[in-house]
């Protein structure tokens, strides 16, 4: 048996240093043993004790990062053989290089485990220490007493450094104590409980907190204690509370649920805000001006695409265009934004116009169909092809644009814009670029929509495409 | 009007903004007072101080600025035909109790909300006020979340999101009738334009790739908004469908679904029981397979019943027993999209599960090693030594793997 002497419960160079040697050694897992100097944990072993031949310095011996990472973890548990389990992986790790991924293998299942207990621990130590205000010579400071499940004092200072940078504070434990002075942090020996103060005036006022934020009508006392568990509660102030919330909230419930309702309060009648929407239906609104228009189609359910988009986007540009361009729908961005042509094929769009000499400020640019019809798919929207019946529904408002802004020349882009536009589907690459003669003595053009540029994949007909594009754009211009 | 003294008013604004589910901490940038100046911290994961007895988490100070309201949602207790006792929080309270409550360690921050009082700019105003003089006269480096007012004008959710960590707006209820009925003042549309402004912004303050200088920050930590459940009567399917829209739509960090709870002096036209807290529980899980499984709201709503999901088993399970033609699963080929479908595996449990059969064949004992209970997943799965044979198709098979007993009840009535 050979025994080997840490200075600390958490001495990881010293576990390291003694393991190196006992491995290199051949010392095997059972013939191994760790204690702790003045733990007297080793009782009998204690006599058998022999002081470590000092080894020659050994060849070094390489383990992986992860074997490290996990046992200064691991050192931090409770548990009187985790040095044990620690040297049981680090023995095995030589013929079994790959040990630490398996994380399926008992040992390390195990380490695993009991690194996640200790993680825990040192998360509900930020949770759960309460500092408590004092005043010494040199002004306020801040001084709290706390059992932690695990030794996670020295791994989960750091955190409170970071966060009370400029407070002078004290954590008190059984196994240490930590003190940051605005400027350093120090560890000093364990504490007792009576060497932190007894109560803060603060604490009435979050007692106070708790007790009204509780729910009585959600009881779930279990999720609460799986969460917070009892040993941590005698250090909580609020937690003395839980008893009475608990046992006063079923009679609380059944008040709320049977109270018969109360008269309306008389600030109703003074106070009470104008209700948001006017009642009846915008579907029919004939309108005399643009932003009429707009206000109408934000009401309008002559189809269902209202449902999930978030707003209704109306044409924009002057009153007295000669040019209106007619696309398809809203895109993603033009629903948040409530303005047409603002996406990616929008921009395609404006970059095509300016090519062609066009000044889009002087182009009135819609759309067939006005809310965005589309399916959700994560974290995205997917567009989708509004159906004729959609269209047809929505031309109620497109037929309005035309009334109102009484257009030279129809750009339609893409076959549901023609549908829109002309009241059938046209062939796109046939009918391209000819003049189309409209009842209301419009000339009607249709090219192809921006977005089919967009999604072109090889480059060379990108550019081809774009050109053809940007040669409809010209055409329209000299119409005008 | 009485002075109220400041702890009466805190436990009437607790109480009354106690509804809002949401008390995420997490997710915003990191940001810390080593440097020696201000107050606080954040590191990316969230911080639980407490827990209340009904099982929720207590990370923020969660407070209403004022209860005076001059909406009238009926299902809310602030609404201004309510009768419960008002009070009003002053701009320099809320920043002293949240400064005192941060230094005692009991919070990661502000979750701050109001009711509309005078018009939705002003009410907005008075939020960024605290939010400004906690990041500027005190250089406070915690969390903050504020409620939008959808009403306000763009501007002031521009300053609100410069101060705030997380901006949430919530729709509350599932179907847009019912908001027009239930809660008359409300307009969806304008709920959902101002997520979508949100959106917008968020995305905007992310630096690209081409940006060389950092856009101004704008809400770290995103948008998310609260559902209520059992209000309104639209069922768990349509629930579903809104939660996707608003995802897809808003880049929400959270959909929060709140059983609807009963509360002092409600309004006589809505049912008041106790809450459907088993179906709130459900919608979660769904809520979890649409985030984080790969499932989306149809393929959950398949096993529904008259749109409800079932209560007595968990939805991935109940999407199984409806697809076992997709079953069993060999857990040492299939593709990670698969394995996450499969009934008891979690994502934890999937991506250990890829890790090592890499090194070796996984066998049923080295599944059970890796999850809490084999038992559920068995039927499911292929494994070195392991063959489900005909238990996947067995009739019985949920009467096997969930025996049928009382819906368990997650209160203690
Ligand atoms: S798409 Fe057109 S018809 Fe359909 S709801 Fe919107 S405005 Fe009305
Ligand atoms: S606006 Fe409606 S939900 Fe918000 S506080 Fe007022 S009554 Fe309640």
């Amino acid at each position: 048996m050979r025994v080997e002497t840490l200075a600390h419960e958490i001495d990881i160079d010293g576990w390291r240093a003694a393991a190196r040697r006992l491995r290199l050694a051949g010392v095997a897992p059972e013939n191994a043993r760790f204690r702790v100097a003045g733990s007297g944990q080793g009782g009998l072993l204690d006599q058998i004790e022999e002081t470590p031949v000092e080894a020659a310095p050994a060849p070094a011996f390489a383990v992986p990062k992860a074997f490290l990472d996990l046992a200064g973890e691991v050192i931090l548990h409770r548990s009187a053989d985790r040095f044990d389990l620690m040297y049981r992986l680090l023995w095995r790790l030589r013929d079994e290089p790959n040990l630490m991924r398996i994380t399926t293998d008992r040992d390390v299942a195990d380490a695993l485990e009991r690194a996640k207990n200790v993680s825990r621990a040192s998360h509900k130590m930020k949770a759960f220490v309460r500092f408590r205000r004092i005043e010494d010579q040199a002004g306020e400071a801040w001084v709290a007493w706390f059992e932690p499940a695990h030794r996670v004092l020295e791994k989960t200072a750091g955190f409170f450094v970071r966060r009370f940078a400029t407070m002078r504070w004290s954590i008190l434990t059984p196994d240490g104590s930590a003190m940051w002075d605005g400027e350093s942090l120090a560890f000093g020996p364990p504490a007792t409980r009576d060497m932190a103060p007894d109560g803060d005036a603060v604490e009435d006022y979050w007692k106070t907190y708790y007790a009204s934020t509780f729910n009585p009508a959600r009881l779930k006392t279990k999720t609460m204690q799986g969460e917070m568990p009892k040993r941590y509660w005698k250090n909580l102030p609020e937690a003395s509370l839980i008893p009475e919330l608990t046992a006063l909230s079923a009679v609380r419930t059944t008040t709320m649920v049977e109270a018969a309702p109360t008269p309306v309060n008389a600030r109703l009648a003074r106070a009470v805000a104008p209700d948001a929407r006017v009642s009846g239906s915008v579907d029919d609104v004939v309108a005399a001006t643009l932003p009429e228009l707009d206000r109408a189609i934000q009401g309008c359910r002559r189809c269902p695409l209202w449902r999930d988009a978030t707003q209704g986007v109306c044409g924009e540009g002057p009153r007295q265009a000669k040019l209106m361009v007619v696309g398809e729908q809203p895109g993603d961005q033009e629903d948040l934004a409530g303005k047409p042509f603002v996406g990616p094929a929008g921009q395609v769009f404006n970059a095509a116009l300016e090519d062609a000499g066009i000044d889009r400020a002087d182009v009135y640019v819609t759309n067939a169909v006005k809310h965005f019809k589309h399916e959700p798919r994560g974290k995205r929207r997917l567009h989708k092809t509004p159906n004729a019946g959609e269209v047809t529904a929505c031309r109620w408002w497109l037929d309005q644009e035309r009334r109102l802004v009484k257009p030279k020349v129809i750009l339609a882009l893409g076959g549901t814009a023609g549908l829109g536009v002309l009241g059938r589907k046209p062939a796109v690459t046939r009918e391209r670029g000819q003049p189309i003669a409209l009842e209301d003595g419009a000339t009607g053009l249709i090219t192809v929509h921006p977005s089919y540029l967009l999604r072109l994949p090889d480059e060379a007909g990108r550019v081809r495409e774009r050109a053809a594009f940007v040669e409809d754009l010209k055409a329209v211009r000299r119409l005008l | 009007m009485a002075q109220l003294d400041l702890r009466r008013k805190l436990s009437i604004l607790a109480d009354a903004a106690k509804y809002d589910a949401s008390c995420a901490s997490s997710g915003t940038s990191k940001r810390s007072s080593a440097d020696g100046k201000g107050l606080g911290s954040t590191e990316g994961m969230g911080i639980c101080h407490a827990y209340t007895p009904d099982g929720r988490c207590v990370s923020l100070l969660k407070i209403l600025l004022t209860n005076f309201c001059v909406y009238d949602c009926a299902y809310c207790i602030n609404r201004v035909s309510s009768n419960v006792e008002r009070a009003r929080f002053s701009v320099e309270e809320v920043v002293k109790l949240t400064l005192d409550f941060y230094r005692r360690n009991y919070i990661e921050g502000l979750f701050l909300s109001s009711g509309i009082i005078r018009s939705g700019d002003y009410t907005m105003e008075q939020l960024v006020r605290v939010a400004r003089s906690l990041r500027e006269d005190h250089q406070f480096r915690g969390y903050i979340h504020l409620k939008l007012i959808p009403e306000a004008d763009p501007l002031l959710v521009e300053e609100a999101g410069l101060y705030a960590d997380r901006l949430s707006a919530n729709i509350e209820l599932p179907r847009d009738e019912a908001i027009r009925r239930l809660a008359p003042q409300k307009d969806p549309g304008v709920i959902k334009k101002a997520m979508g402004q949100v959106r917008l912004k968020v995305e905007a303050a992310r630096p690209g790739k081409k940006d060389r200088a950092k856009p101004p920050k704008f809400a770290p930590a995103g948008q998310s908004t609260q559902l209520i459940v059992g209000a309104d009567g639209a069922p768990d399917t349509e629930i579903m469908a809104r939660s996707a829209s608003l995802y897809g739509g808003y880049g929400l960090k959270r959909v929060y679904y709140s059983a609807f709870s009963p509360i002092p002096d409600s309004s006589a036209i809505l049912p008041v029981s106790r809450p459907p807290l088993m179906r709130e529980h459900r919608l979660y899980q769904a809520d979890w397979l649409m985030r984080f499984y790969g499932f989306s709201a149809p393929e959950i709503g398949q096993s529904a019943t008259d749109g409800m999901l079932d209560l007595a088993i968990d939805p991935k399970l109940a999407w199984a027993l409806n697809s076992r033609e997709q079953f069993p699963v060999d857990v040492n080929s299939a593709p990670r999209e698969m394995l996450l479908r499969v009934p008891g595996l979690g994502v934890k449990s999937v991506n250990r599960m890829i890790q090592v059969r890499r090194w070796k064949a996984l066998r049923l004992e080295d599944v059970g090693r890796l999850t809490r209970s084999v038992d559920k997943i068995r039927p499911f799965i292929t494994a070195l030594d392991w063959t489900p044979g005909g238990l996947t198709d067995a009739v019985d098979l949920r009467q096997r793997i969930a025996p049928e007993r009382p819906p368990e009840q997650l209160s203690l009535f």
